[in-house]
């Protein structure tokens, strides 16, 4: 049976490059681009979600 | 399913003013998150805080919010309590607005035993105004008035609050996101007056000052200082130095002000 994956939304006017996300995500699946973080490995994704918890800024919001 | 944080903010008001990697944002969530699960009315909860950036948080809920002059939140909100018994009310500040400026009204508050509660984020410094140091900032620790190292002893917050009569003292750090909402729900929930201490990080002022090169440090050093107090139970006072106890730290049931008040007013009115 195919993974189910989740979507990973990144709200980029929010995001103000803390790089929370990105450190903390236990698989890897967040990276920075540019000053922003963005989705790397959305299949690496265990649906955790420390990145939303995390995120300063309100600025992730992960649907599993 | 992901918390739909918009139900609790105000349209428009995000982002907010906070800097990038400060912890407010992360104990704001907690605490929207709590509000839901305790399940409070927006229209019954009334958030109460003075002046900091901490201070800043209620103007982005869609609560009855109150932001007070530096340091009375406590003398507000003690206000708001006693006009309206009913109402619950949540206070939120700093660890300078909260223990320095404002520290007479926080332990009479926590004498009185009113049935509020206070969240106090503690970064040690003061953020808004330059980077002054607080009541909480660290013997050693530099500041832009200590630039030489701080000569004072720091308060700890929760002990100062069990001390003053608090009937429910908790502490979190701002990396432990997911026992922030608990912790807070827990002191909601508690008849007397709940403090919650959140340690949080000030890159900006803080960590700029004393050699953190990023937020990911600072946010490493909440982490490893941590101890659950059932895990603290287990362990020896040598592993424990230099550690931070989180959790709830003290709970007891004692006669709560408003309703003691309103036995008052009967007697008064008795007395007739």
């Amino acid at each position: 049976m195919e993974k189910k994956l989740p979507t990973i939304e990144i709200i980029e006017k929010y995001c103000k490059g803390c790089h929370i996300c990105v450190e903390f995500c236990p698989t890897k699946v967040l990276e920075m681009q540019g000053f922003v973080a963005a989705v790397k490995n959305l299949e690496a994704c265990i649906k955790c979600m420390q990145c939303e918890l995390r995120c300063p800024d309100f600025a992730i919001k992960v649907t599993p | 399913m992901a918390f739909d944080y918009d139900k609790y903010i105000r349209p428009g008001k995000l982002p907010h003013i906070w800097c990038p990697g400060c912890g407010h944002g992360i104990v704001m969530k907690g605490l929207i998150r709590a509000i839901d699960a305790v399940g409070l009315d927006k229209k019954n909860t009334a958030i109460v805080s003075g002046i900091g950036c901490a201070s800043r948080l209620p103007g982005y809920i869609d609560c009855c919010t109150l932001h007070t002059a530096h340091g009375r939140a406590a003398a507000f909100a003690t206000g708001v309590k006693m006009a309206k018994p009913e109402m619950d009310v949540i206070l939120v500040g700093g660890d300078g607005d909260g223990t320095a400026i404002g520290g007479n009204h926080f332990i009479h508050a926590c004498r009185r035993n009113i049935n509020m509660t206070y969240i106090i984020m503690n970064n040690k410094i003061y953020g808004m105004t330059g980077g002054q140091f607080s009541p909480a900032t660290p013997t050693g620790a530099k500041a832009s008035t200590t630039p030489y190292g701080n000569p004072d002893p720091a308060f700890d917050i929760a002990k100062l609050a069990i001390g003053a009569g608090a009937t429910f003292v908790a502490r979190g750090t701002a990396y432990h996101a997911n026992q922030i909402d608990k912790l807070i729900a827990e002191a909601i929930q508690h008849k007397g007056f709940s403090v919650v201490e959140i340690l949080d990080d000030c890159p900006t002022t803080y960590g700029r000052r004393n050699k953190f090169r990023s937020v990911i440090e600072m946010m490493n050093v909440l982490k490893d200082i941590a101890v659950p107090v059932k895990a603290a139970e287990k362990m020896s006072p040598e592993q424990l130095q230099g550690k931070i106890l989180t959790g709830v730290l003290y709970k007891e049931e004692k006669p709560e002000y408003t309703t003691e008040y309103a036995k008052v007013i009967e007697r008064a009115k008795a007395a007739k």
